[in-house]
């Protein structure tokens, strides 16, 4: 039990202090990767309580996927450092913002939180536990039944998600040439080789 | 506490077993795979080090160590050291959970082949972050490419998975193996098996889908500014990376330690021999297709991956599950 405490506080102080690190952290390629560490920490906590599918699945998804987007469009938009901070130099605006939001979702979670405390039936991990199965067994077949509708939905809201992003992004540019491999599989030599007998200070007219 | 030390010093001694073994190997590889590129071409190869020229890595490796590290002035110097060491260490971690045999496993997880996906799919930080640091044009051209080409390639090796996992009913990899007693899954998935071998091809930047290292337009991609031993362990990495994807494809198709046929002469065999007789195959197709196919266009690696490889998988998910569905043959659950 001692070393299990011992390894639960080493993984959620890295967490947190990675966490402060993100938000303090002048260099927007070290925010990003402060955030990778945070991510693989709190995986690794998710691993600690025994929802070792949850922590799996956040380390492919977010930091696999989701953190090496993030590190893309930081590298190319070049945006080395961050002009401004939180107590030198100009005042940020989009402070006030990210507090609103924070301090919204500190509530919520206190709301939870308190919830599960105040009526500890509501939610006990006893069921978890004390069955044979494993977590993804268990995960798969809550979510394939009784779930199904809101697994769709959300399976619908990123795909909505994506074709929006696409449709921003796409344009349609005239005069590219493409290769087309249908075409390409499809030539033989009758119709790709044409004979001329060429006649002297004529020309032939090839390729209109 | 004292009886947590032992435990740790156990651990310690399992993980150096683990380890040096298949350093070894990996400098080992290194060799076989550049002889078959010089069979291939009618050339001799390495062979002046050592018997067969098998000592040629090790005098490689030498040379590595006794070499100046250079640091670009302008690169940003944590990075840059971090990355060839991120590299290795991602591509040797996930050796823990690959079986050996029925008990030579250093860890039996229950979620085996999500982390070996997981690891492999960490891989592209070192040369994310390498290419980035050296802050140079080369490196940082080939580092994008990389990344963009990991990322896709991924989707599908996620997919075929997916396939196998519906078969097994398990993500435990010596589950996995034990499934194939009776058919090993390359013969009902050959489809799935050969967009694996391509995919992992695609996955360690291995030829013919070395873009992120093309030295005809990139000089060496984002290994351009390494040098001396930061370069080797990069090199070091992309090997272990390939023998793991080896080691992956073994399990998931080829029955990972189970022999060929469980009759009397090949069943005495001990199982980790066939592990690796499976291992080495794979690599041999790897190697093989390093000498004979030229190098892809990079919108052709991205066509291939995206039109043709995910359309593909997914259809054959849909397949299987209704197969697998309408005849009965979904793996029980006991709950």
């Amino acid at each position: 039990m001692l070393v299990h405490s011992i390894f639960f506080y080493f993984f959620s102080i890295i967490a947190i202090f990675s966490s402060l690190m993100v938000i303090t952290s002048r260099s927007t390629i070290n925010s990003v990767f402060f955030l990778i560490l945070d991510f693989i920490s709190v995986g690794c906590l998710f691993i600690m309580v025994g929802a070792e599918f949850l922590g799996m699945i956040l380390l492919i998804v977010y930091v696999g996927a989701v953190a090496v987007l993030f590190l893309f469009v930081v590298m190319m938009l070049n945006v080395a450092e961050q002009k401004q901070s939180w107590f030198i130099g100009k005042k940020s605006t989009h402070i006030p913002t990210g507090l609103i939001v924070s301090v919204l979702i500190l509530l919520e979670l206190l709301v939870v939180v308190g919830g599960w405390k105040y009526k500890e039936n509501v939610m006990s991990s006893s069921t978890l536990l004390l069955s044979k199965t494993s977590n993804t067994h268990q995960l798969g077949l809550v979510m394939y039944t009784d779930y199904i509708l809101y697994f769709q939905l959300a399976g619908i809201v990123l795909l909505l998600a994506m074709i929006g992003a696409i449709l921003l992004t796409f344009r349609e540019r005239v005069g590219v040439k493409k290769q087309s491999y249908i075409n390409q599989i499809s030539r033989d030599p009758s119709n790709a080789v044409e004979l001329f007998d060429v006649k002297s200070n004529k020309g032939v007219k090839i390729d209109d | 506490m004292i009886e947590y030390l032992q435990i740790l010093g156990q651990e310690v001694y399992k993980v150096i077993f683990l380890l040096v073994p298949i350093l070894v190997s990996v400098a080992m590889i290194v060799w076989l795979d550049r002889r078959v590129w010089g069979l291939v071409q009618k050339r001799k190869g390495p062979n002046v080090v050592g018997p067969f020229g098998l000592f040629q890595t090790l005098a490689d490796a030498l040379k590595y160590i006794f070499k100046e590290i250079i640091i670009p002035a302008s690169a940003n110097k944590v990075v840059f050291i971090l990355a060839p060491i991120v590299t290795m260490t991602l591509a040797l971690v996930a050796w823990a959970v690959i079986p050996m045999s029925e008990n030579l496993v250093l860890a039996d997880i229950n979620v085996g082949i999500l982390y070996l996906f997981a690891v492999s799919s960490l891989g592209v930080y070192g040369i994310i972050m390498g290419g980035w640091a050296s802050n140079s044009k080369y490196p940082f051209l080939g580092a994008i490419r990389s990344a963009a080409q990991m990322v896709s390639y991924e989707v599908s090796i996620g997919i075929i998975i997916i396939n196998v996992l519906l078969c097994v009913g398990s993500l435990n990899l010596n589950d996995i193996v034990l499934a194939q007693r009776e058919l090993w899954y390359v013969i009902p998935l050959f489809p799935m098996f050969v967009i694996f071998f391509i995919s992992a091809l695609a996955e360690t930047n291995r030829p013919p889908f070395d873009l992120p290292e093309a030295e005809a337009e990139l000089v060496a991609g984002y290994q351009t500014e390494y040098s001396g031993m930061m370069y080797a362990m990069f090199w070091l990495g992309e090997y272990a990376n390939i023998l793991l994807m080896c080691a992956m494809g073994s399990i998931l198709f080829l029955g990972g330690w189970l022999p060929i046929m469980d009759v009397y002469p090949l069943n005495i065999i001990p199982a980790p021999f066939w592990m690796i007789i499976k291992i080495l195959f794979l690599f041999l197709l790897f190697a093989l297709i390093k000498a004979i196919v030229p190098r892809y266009r990079y919108d052709q690696l991205m066509r291939l991956g995206w039109k043709i490889f995910l359309p593909f998988s997914l259809i054959y998910l849909v397949m299987t599950a209704s197969f697998l569905f309408y005849f009965d043959k979904l793996p029980k659950v006991s709950i």
